[in-house]
């Protein structure tokens, strides 16, 4: 049996992919602003949280978070992984066509290999046929409630 | 700018993906165990479906490894470029977690799933360059 998804499925891997990306972008720019930490005062990574930018990053790495889990219910890691990949396309294109950055011919190689590689997955099957015990467990919970 | 020497580098960005890996292999464990959220949520609710996931004991240690993941990414990300540390680790997480989903998940790695992993792994370097 092939597993295929809801539009509503699709929506939640396109929020793991932006999510990630967006989460990433601001916490390395929050971090460049802390600037280097000692390996004798992890503590400061504490002081790096209070940093707008990495809050920000935060918010969207929660929101990253809770769309993973919710496609890890219904599809295997090695399905839903690929989709977080694709955030660096989305990254790539927006510097490219928003920020108007160069984009060397290796970061368009990079590109076309990533959606290959999410297109390998996206046509095959999502699940691996032995989910019957979190179907079961899926009743069991149902049934306590 | 790096303030970080090759061992250093690379020893952040191994614990980075080994962490990494370890909390995605456990929390994707425990939600195949735990089943649909979007069932779960239906029948009990927003509060019935939290409540499933957190007291999952091998979700809370993939939220563990999760964590400890992250604060290694700060603390790499602090001596090393974000974009070394973000693609070299993604690209080592992606084949790891490919491993790690056929030996402990028994999840169906067959060929179409490793080209996968190799094409989004070379395809992370190369925006690198």
């Amino acid at each position: 049996m092939k597993h295929t998804l809801s539009l509503g499925q699709y929506s939640v891997l396109v929020a793991v992919t932006l999510t990630a990306a967006v989460g990433d972008t601001l916490l390395g720019h929050g971090m460049q602003q802390v600037g280097p930490v000692p390996i004798a005062h992890l503590g400061m990574l504490l002081v790096a949280m209070r940093n707008p930018w990495v809050i920000l990053g935060i918010f969207c790495l929660i929101g990253f978070f809770a769309s993973y889990l919710t496609a890890l219910s219904w599809a295997d890691l090695t399905f839903v992984l690929p989709s977080t990949a694709f955030g660096y396309v989305v990254v790539a294109l927006l510097s490219k066509y928003w920020l108007h950055e160069a984009v060397s011919r290796y970061r368009w190689a990079g590109i076309v290999l990533i959606v290959c590689g999410v297109g390998f997955v996206a046509n095959g099957p999502s699940l691996t046929e032995h989910a019957v015990a979190g179907e079961k467990a899926t009743e069991e919970i149902g049934g306590l409630r | 700018m790096s303030h970080a020497g090759p061992l250093e580098t690379w020893t952040g960005i191994i614990l980075v993906a080994t962490t990494a890996v370890a909390g995605d292999v456990l929390t994707a464990g425990a939600m195949r165990r735990i089943g649909d959220l979007d069932l779960i949520r239906a029948k009990s609710g927003l509060a019935g479906a939290v409540r499933a996931v957190v007291s999952s004991p091998m979700f809370l240690l993939g939220v563990a490894s999760m964590a400890l993941s992250f604060f290694s990414l700060l603390f790499a990300v602090s001596k090393v470029e974000v974009s070394l540390v973000a693609p070299a680790s993604a690209s080592l997480t992606f084949l790891g977690n490919a491993f790690a989903a056929k030996f402990f998940l028994k999840e169906n790695v067959d060929r179409r799933r490793w080209l996968a992993a190799l094409f989004v792994c070379a395809g992370v370097f190369l925006l690198l360059k």
